[in-house]
């Protein structure tokens, strides 16, 4: 993992700022993601980290703006490349989605066309986003299809979806969205649908693309394990916020958020039979969520505060932000 | 060969040349072609012994576990049940044996019917094997709603009310209402969110303790089987190519897929540099037998 220059140094190519997707429930707007800022440069990988229900796909779909009705995007800024994105109309949009940012899901099954070949999906790509005419388009699909180190490309080119194993689907989808070479990539759980040995190698993968091609990556996983291995830094959602977040090796070594704490220690590891450290209690749905902290009722450290309020997010040493009453604002 | 476990004299649940074919035809004129879903599959699972099964989609790992239940019927081989020919059994000694011997799923919310209460579902299996009186089984289901960590109040909801993590304390309920003496679990804790995991396998744990039940795990994930399991058999492409005890197989793994498997194990830790091995299905031979490489380690090299 290569070092990841201070945030000062460049000028971030995504910001988010209070980013807040709301739901109409019952007659009641719930924040599925609330409060939302992080920043990320061209080159470096974020790793968007949590369990099911805590925001992080309604986030990327949000900086795509293409959360699905009745949801939609209540407050805040995205920014890209100096681009305010909600200003634009939809059919800027459409231009925005593929050519300035690429986005791979969990499933490739059901995004590729079956009935066209894996080298048309690719030029249909570069030709709609004025990127060439069919045949120069259709040489780059072999170029791009090397990129993401598919063996053969020249013949997989002709070849239609099913033909190809989950990985290779997985491979030619990252090969699609990175066609118009997009500034951003978002992937949300790239890899979850696929066998461990094979993860790894879109992983590494993943992490090579944004450090040789500047590309910046958000990387959305429930894996901690995957954004590990993938991120440059990492944020932690918890009931539609950002509890916690730092660069990798910071997060990981030392977690300061009671939930990132919790969930790093509840990993099998340690003493093979060895009772695990277990969160108590369950996930909570958006819809149940109070005015304090989303963790407090499964929290160990809870304070009569975090019932009530939310604990606002305060900088710490080291390029790192929390949401915590424990973490007074101490920036480095 | 055999491949019994070190320290457990009589085993429970024995699998002697396990195979199981399935016929695919491709196109509705297509000619169908045989696939050896699980392929000349032995190992031997002592009592109160947790004995994992892993492997990558498409291993035979799942297709094993259903075998030895005779959910699906194996196509050759002998699964032996406290010495006893499962397949030979009739249909009535089968339903009988079931009781012994019963199946926790990967995803509850698709194994349990949503209409259905998941007390009533619990209960379902007493009713079908007609034991006791309706307040009996009533009193039976409350009882095994604690031993999993369930408030018995929540007997009278259904399974969309539940989360996820509690939908599969009445996975594991259901399974245990019986009191069977050999479960399989396949992928018990792979549908849950992460910070639930945790509880379900510590329950797992203590279940086992408790009840003295013997384990077999199907899982993909390796940091879990590395946890909770004695012993370990590694799958690939229908053949066990390694079985071990799992403080063995993880310290000196000898098969190259187990070797290029446990490279790809996601770690949460980024200082751990990952040192990936691409496996080369080339460079080992697919029909070679298990042979002891240490004591208790077999390895198809």
């Amino acid at each position: 993992m290569t070092e990841t220059p201070p945030a000062d140094a460049r000028t971030p190519l995504l910001v988010v700022e209070h980013l807040t997707t709301t739901f109409d429930v019952g007659g009641r707007h719930v924040a599925a993601v609330d409060d939302v800022s992080f920043e990320l440069s061209r080159g470096e990988s974020l790793g968007l980290v949590g369990e099911s229900g805590c925001g992080k796909s309604m986030t990327a779909l949000s900086i795509l703006r293409l959360v699905p009705p009745p949801g939609r995007i209540a407050g805040g800024r995205i920014v890209l490349d100096g681009l305010d994105l909600h200003t634009l109309d939809e059919a800027e949009m459409r231009t925005v989605r593929g050519a300035r940012i690429g986005f791979v899901f969990q499933e490739p099954v059901s995004a590729l066309n079956p009935v066209q070949t894996i080298g048309d999906q690719i030029a249909e790509t570069i030709v709609v986003h004025g990127g060439g005419s069919w045949r120069e388009a259709r040489e780059q699909a072999v170029d791009l299809l090397a990129s993401v180190r598919i063996p053969d490309p020249a013949r997989r080119v002709h070849d239609y979806p099913h033909r190809l194993s989950g990985g290779l689907r997985q491979r030619a989808m990252l090969a699609i969205a990175l066609a118009c070479r997009p500034a951003l990539l978002v992937a949300d759980e790239p890899t979850t649908a696929l066998d461990a040995t094979i993860q790894a190698e879109i992983l590494d993968l993943l992490a090579s693309l944004s450090h040789q091609n500047q590309l910046a990556l958000l990387l959305i996983s429930h894996d901690l394990g995957v954004v590990a291995r993938a991120a440059d830094r990492v944020a932690v959602m918890y009931g539609g916020r950002i509890v916690e977040e730092a660069p990798v090796a910071a997060l990981f070594a030392d977690p300061h958020h009671p939930y990132t704490r919790g969930l790093l220690a509840s990993l099998p590891g340690g003493q093979p039979g060895s009772r695990l450290r277990a969160i108590p209690g369950a996930v909570p749905t958006i819809d149940r969520l109070g005015p304090g902290c989303p963790f407090a009722e499964r929290c160990d450290q809870r304070h009569e505060a975090c019932d009530t309020s939310m604990p606002p997010v305060t900088r710490r040493p080291g390029g790192r932000r929390v949401r915590c009453v424990l973490y007074p604002d101490r920036p480095a | 060969m055999t491949l019994a476990p070190a320290s457990h004299a009589v085993p429970l649940l024995e699998v002697h040349h396990l195979v199981k074919e399935f016929t695919r035809r491709r196109g509705f004129f297509g000619r169908s072609t045989v696939v050896r879903a699980v392929d000349d599959v032995s190992f031997d699972i002592g009592e109160g012994e947790t004995f994992g099964l892993v492997g990558e989609s498409g291993s035979g790992k799942t297709t094993t576990g259903r075998c030895i239940l005779r959910l699906v019927e194996p196509t050759a081989g002998e699964v032996r049940f406290r010495g006893e020919d499962v397949l030979a059994f009739p249909r009535e000694r089968l339903r009988r044996a079931r009781r012994d011997m019963q199946i926790v799923f990967q995803d509850p919310a698709s194994s349990l019917n949503p209409r259905m209460r998941v007390g009533a579902a619990v209960g379902e299996p007493l009713a079908i094997h007609r034991l006791g009186t309706r307040a009996e089984r009533r009193a039976r289901v409350e009882e095994v709603f604690t031993l999993v960590g369930l408030d018995p109040a929540l007997a009278r909801r259904h399974p969309r009310e539940l989360s996820g993590g509690q939908r599969q304390r009445v996975g594991l309920a259901r399974a245990l209402v019986l009191s069977p003496s050999l479960v399989v679990a396949d992928e018990p804790v792979s549908s849950l969110d992460v910070s639930v995991q945790a509880q379900v396998i510590n329950l797992l744990m203590d279940l086992q303790a408790r009840l003295r039940l013997t384990y077999l795990l199907i899982a993909h994930d390796l940091r879990i089987v590395r946890h909770v399991c004695d012993r370990v058999a590694v799958m690939y492409l229908g053949r066990i190519v390694e079985v071990a005890a799992a403080a063995s197989l993880f310290a000196s793994p000898r098969h190259p897929y187990t070797q290029a498997l446990l490279s790809a194990m996601p770690v949460a830790d980024p200082s751990v540099t990952p040192a990936r091995l691409v496996l080369d299905p080339a460079s080992f031979d697919r029909s070679a037998p298990l042979r002891e490489v240490s004591p208790g380690h077999w390895a198809a090299v």
